[in-house]
Parts: structure tokens; C-alpha cells; sequence
């Protein structure tokens, strides 16, 4: 059968060789002089098709490489942290709980029993204080302004508004962190006293921060409710904001959920800004107040992780608080998935 | 600008409808009482609707009578679906559309800046060319503008899910799970629980637009009965449909629109037998479509 097709072109079976040795030719003859129209059948095929094939070819090694180096690279850092991290358990002996549940942090010095000083307790707190605090003091501004972008104004929205966002979300953390230092700060200090350093200003710098890319998320969960659903509560004499509440909204929730959990990622991994204004308390004190200075992973890091030899203790236990953050970072990533795996069945 | 005037022959089925105008703001009625404007139930006087500059209906009047169906017909784009959105002012939710005339029901003008739109949504409910009942229970489905509108009672609410499900021949078919999904059902079961969504609310116009162009024979058809049944229980359906054979199946009248206007009107099987214009003939013989 395929040599008989092989010999008589026009048999319908050989519908793609044929495509395949003339396509190419016309491509060539239009783009290049090189391949002649005069030429004889078997020429044209011969010369027509390797070219094509060899860019198709060099096409695929191109993006197949772009995706191993990616991959390459995000295996390599996982690997990586987490070999570091480990190390404080495993080469320096201290135990998993001492870790993540000890509230003394001065890995130089060792306890009565001989383990290092190396509880990350205050640290997480401080971490997870600021982000769930920055999210629940951005969550309203974002829920309302982008209901009102996509619901009342959507001609704002999409030309003022949303560019709006855009820039925020451009602008360098360290800016946001030197209007903290010169805005916040200095507010705090004068409504509640103290250093005005503490959990407070950086919630508020990191609820600032991370308000555009929550907010942009939100339009987009918003605006991807069907009309269909609005219509069908307008249709029943509902009123706008009847239907927003009980139909838009409920829809929109895996949606507006991955913006929060988005949001969180982002303020949970941010370093500098946090670093700006949160102070600089013991990173053994456990944060009592909102409005004392304290300590989170990030900070911990970016500010000893200059001074440690390679292979002291201190130096691995700052890996394990990396590995700490990886970790966390990780799993936002996986409830941002759930939440749109969810989301996705629920709104067929 | 060529208005038709209706020749009215639902006389029949507005002799079931109890004459003297209701007041608008009166509470629900039961389909024996239902408020009337003199003679008709519902009607348009010079409707038309612009899109900015642009005319997309030319000014249209027509009658409907409670307890009859009016089938309108015509190709797509034609104006009928505008037509249809204008009655229950579904057109104010798009901007730059402007709706001229008036809309005459029950002593008011639909289309008077001062008229409560949502009650007349209530009163004119609305079924949709998509089945789109909400992401949530059947029961919540039905619940959900009884409750927005001050339904509070469970056991009220239960007896208007049951009654709206059975009106809309659902009830049987569902009465076991209630608390599924709406979007779980069959396309046709997700439009019958659309129709009960607006029986819920006791309305006196159903509009429909185009309701079963989503939907196979079957499912076609047990709509079709669904509203022949509740069109029995005195409640006008206005219907849009390109479907020449379900028109002369559901409907007691017909009005023809082509290219924004209304071309012709009257009884549906006289309509279809001798029409007198042109255009309404080449689209029965199906000269284009």
C-alpha cells in the first residue's frame, strides 16, 4: 500500500506527502532565491524540504533547551537550599523541634544539653504576623476597589485604573520601604508611642506593597464571573449590589483567594522593605506587640548571612531558615493550585 | 416607520384576566387577579432602541394578553431579542443603549425614569438564551430572589421551590436532590429550573428569549410543554425564537421582525397561512434566513 501511494502522487492516500514536498517549495521560492522553480520534482523535494526541516529542528533543540536549563534551575535551587538546609540537622545534630519550635535564637552558643541555640520560633511568628496582617489590611481596599472597577466603572477601569496598578506593582520594595521609614514610622510613633518600628509599620508598608498585584488579581476573578450569572439575578429584579454580593462574589471566590494567597507569597518572601521598618528586635524575643520591633525570616537572613564563615553552624542554621521559606513559599504555590483546581470544577 | 396595528384577537384570553388596573406598587397577585391595563395585559407603544446613534429597532406597538403566548420571529440581528430586553428594561444594564416609547403595564409606564425597576423585573421575569441558573443548589437557585425580596419562612421557602419545580415539570425529577448542584442538571433540566427560577417570584410576563437554541429535540419540546402549562396557569409568555415550527407549536400569536422593525403581526396559524407581507413570505418559503 505505501509503495503504490509512493509512486502514483496523486492516489489519496498520500495526501501529506504531497503537501509536505510542495508547501515547502512555494515557501522557498517566495523567500529565497536559492531553491529554483524550474528544477525537476525530485530536486524540489530534495532541496525544498531540509531546510524547512532543519529550522523546524533547530527550533525544537532551541525551546527544548530554554525548558531543561528552567527546570535545571529550579531543581538545582530546591536541591541546593534544602541540601544546606539539613545540614543543621544532620552534620550539626540539632533536632528538628529544637528549630522550629525553640524560641532562643544565638547559634554560636550552646544550651546545657549542647545544642546550639537555634530556635526559628519568633522568626516564623514574625513572618507569618506581618504577611497574614498586611493581607488582611490590603484584602478590603483590593476586594472594594476592584468591585468597583469591574462592576460600576469598568471604563476607569481598564483605562486608568488597572494602568494605575500596574506601575505600583513596578515600583522597587526598597522605595516602599524608605516611604515607611519617612511615613509610616514616624505616624506610628506619634499615635502609639515608642521606637515606631515594629510588626505594625511593616504590615502596613507590606499591605501597600502587595495591594496592586492583589488588587489586579482580583479584577481579573471578577471579571471572569459570566455575564450570564449577572444577568440571570438582574433578570429576577435583584438589585446591582444584591447581585454582586450573592452571585458575583461567591463565583469569583477561588479567584480572589489565589489573589490573597498570591499576595501572602509575595509579602511572606519580602526581605528589604520589611527589613526597613520592622526594627531590629532580638531574634530571640518572641513578638508580643504590634508595635515593638521584631524580627522575621528574610531579616534574619539578609542581615547575618554576611558575617558567617561557610560551614559554621550559624552559617547552615540561616540555611534552614531559607529552607524554612522555600518550603512555605512552596506550599502557597500548592493551595494557589487547589484553589483553581477547585474553582475550575465548580464553575464548569 | 411602519407600526402595524395589532388586529386584537386574544379577546378570548383576556376575558380570563379580571379587568381594572392595578396600582403598581400592589402586592403579588394570584394569576385569578392579575392587574390588567384595560384591555391587554402588557403593551408597547412606539418602542424603539438606540444604540448611541445607531436605530436598532424601529418603533414598535404590540399587545399581549395574560394566558397567551406570543412567538417573535425573524432572522438573527433583526431587533427581536432588543425588542423582548425592553419590556423588562434588561437594555438599561448596557450603556449607551436608549429605549424610546412607552411600555404600558399595569397603569404604568415600564419606561418612565421613576418606575421601579425591580419590582417590574419581579412581575416580568426572564428566561435566557443560555441556561444559566447560579453556582448554586437547585434549591438556592429557586431561593435566591424569593429571599433577596423578602421570602424569609423556611417552610415558605420550601413550598415555593416545591411549587415553582412542579410548575416548570421539574419537581419530579429532582425532588430528591435538591441540594445538588443547578449546573449539575442536563442542559434542558438547567432552563426548566431557569423557568422555575422566575415562577418562584409569582411573575405575570415570562420573557424568553430564544430558551431552547441551546437544546436538543427532546429537551425542546418538554420546554415547549412546560410553557404551554404555565401560559394555562394565566401567565403571559412573550417568547423569541428564529424556529419557524416552534413558533406555530407554542404560540397563540406571532409578530414578525426583519432588519429592526416589525413587519407583521397577528394569530400565529393566520400569520403563517396568508401572510401579507413580502418579506414575512420570502422568510416562511425560507428564501433567506
Amino acid at each position: 500500500m505505501s509503495s503504490a501511494s509512493n509512486v502514483t502522487s496523486e492516489s489519496p492516500g498520500t495526501p501529506t506527502a504531497v503537501g509536505q514536498a510542495v508547501e515547502p517549495a512555494a515557501g522557498a521560492s517566495g523567500s529565497g532565491p536559492k531553491p529554483g522553480r524550474g528544477s525537476s520534482d525530485a530536486g524540489l523535494r530534495a532541496q525544498g524540504v531540509a531546510p524547512k526541516r532543519r529550522v523546524e529542528v533547530r527550533g525544537k533543540v532551541l525551546t527544548g533547551a530554554c525548558v531543561a536549563v528552567v527546570a535545571a534551575l529550579v531543581v538545582a535551587l530546591i536541591v541546593m537550599i534544602c541540601g544546606q538546609g539539613v545540614q543543621t540537622f544532620t552534620k550539626d545534630g540539632v533536632p528538628f523541634s529544637k528549630f522550629l519550635f525553640g524560641t532562643a535564637w544565638n547559634p554560636t552558643r550552646t544550651d546545657a544539653d549542647g545544642v546550639p541555640y537555634v530556635g526559628a520560633l519568633p522568626m516564623i511568628a514574625g513572618s507569618f504576623s506581618v504577611t497574614l496582617l498586611s493581607c488582611l489590611f490590603a484584602l478590603p481596599f483590593a476586594l472594594g476597589s476592584s468591585i468597583f472597577v469591574v462592576e460600576v466603572a469598568p471604563r476607569f477601569g481598564t483605562r486608568i485604573f488597572r494602568p494605575v496598578t500596574e506601575v505600583l506593582v513596578g515600583i522597587p520594595s526598597v522605595v516602599f520601604g524608605m516611604i515607611g521609614l519617612y511615613v509610616i514610622v514616624p505616624l506610628i510613633r506619634s499615635i502609639v508611642g515608642g521606637t515606631g518600628y515594629g510588626i505594625m509599620s511593616a504590615s502596613i508598608v507590606l499591605a501597600v506593597m502587595i495591594l496592586p498585584t492583589v488588587t489586579s488579581l482580583s479584577i481579573d476573578a471578577i471579571a471572569s464571573v459570566p455575564e450570564s450569572y449577572r444577568e440571570g439575578s438582574l433578570g429576577l429584579g435583584c438589585t446591582r449590589w444584591q447581585t454582586i454580593v450573592h452571585v458575583v462574589l461567591p463565583s469569583a471566590l477561588p479567584g480572589i483567594l489565589t489573589a490573597i494567597v498570591l499576595g501572602m507569597t509575595r509579602a511572606f518572601g519580602e526581605a528589604l522593605a520589611v527589613q526597613m521598618v520592622i526594627g531590629s528586635g532580638g531574634a530571640s524575643v518572641m513578638p508580643t506587640s504590634l508595635f515593638k520591633a521584631a524580627t522575621t525570616l528574610t531579616s534574619v537572613i539578609t542581615m547575618n548571612i554576611g558575617n558567617q564563615a561557610q560551614g559554621t553552624l550559624y552559617y547552615d542554621a540561616l540555611w534552614s531558615l531559607a529552607m524554612v521559606l522555600l518550603v512555605m513559599s512552596l506550599l502557597f504555590i500548592l493551595i494557589v493550585r487547589l484553589i483553581g483546581r477547585k474553582g475550575s470544577v465548580k464553575n464548569d | 416607520m411602519t407600526t402595524i396595528e395589532p388586529e386584537t384577537s386574544g379577546a378570548s384570553a383576556t376575558a380570563a384576566a379580571a379587568p381594572g388596573a392595578a396600582p403598581a406598587d400592589a402586592p403579588r397577585t394570584t394569576p385569578a387577579e392579575r392587574p390588567s391595563d384595560g384591555e391587554h395585559l402588557l403593551s408597547t407603544r412606539d418602542v424603539s432602541v438606540l444604540y448611541g446613534d445607531n436605530r436598532a429597532l424601529k418603533p414598535t406597538t404590540l399587545d399581549f394578553d395574560a394566558g397567551t403566548v406570543t412567538a417573535l420571529i425573524g432572522p438573527s440581528g433583526c431587533g427581536k431579542s432588543t425588542f423582548l430586553r425592553c419590556i423588562n428594561m434588561m437594555n438599561r444594564e448596557i450603556p449607551h443603549c436608549r429605549v424610546e416609547g412607552h411600555i404600558w403595564y399595569g397603569g404604568v409606564d415600564v419606561n418612565a425614569p421613576d418606575t421601579d425597576l425591580y419590582e417590574v423585573r419581579r412581575r416580568i421575569g426572564m428566561v435566557f438564551q443560555q441556561p444559566n441558573p447560579f453556582n448554586k443548589s437547585i434549591y438556592d437557585n429557586i431561593a435566591f430572589a424569593p429571599r433577596r425580596h423578602g421570602v424569609k419562612g423556611r417552610k415558605q421557602l420550601d413550598q415555593l421551590v416545591e411549587e415553582s419545580l412542579r410548575g416548570a415539570a421539574l419537581w419530579d425529577e429532582v425532588k430528591d436532590d435538591l441540594h445538588k448542584s443547578g449546573r449539575a442538571l442536563s442542559g434542558g433540566q438547567q432552563q426548566r429550573l431557569c423557568i422555575a427560577r422566575t415562577l418562584a417570584l409569582h411573575p405575570d410576563v415570562i420573557l424568553m428569549d430564544e430558551p431552547c437554541s441551546a437544546l436538543d429535540p427532546i429537551a425542546t419540546l418538554a420546554i415547549e410543554q412546560t410553557v404551554r402549562d404555565i401560559v394555562a396557569t394565566g401567565i403571559c409568555v412573550i417568547i423569541v425564537t428564529h424556529n419557524m415550527e416552534q413558533a406555530a407549536r407554542v404560540s397563540d400569536r406571532t409578530a414578525f421582525f426583519y432588519l429592526g422593525e416589525m413587519v407583521e403581526t397577528g394569530p400565529t396559524a393566520h400569520l403563517m397561512k396568508m401572510p401579507k407581507d413580502q418579506r414575512l413570505s420570502d422568510y416562511l418559503t425560507g428564501r433567506f434566513s
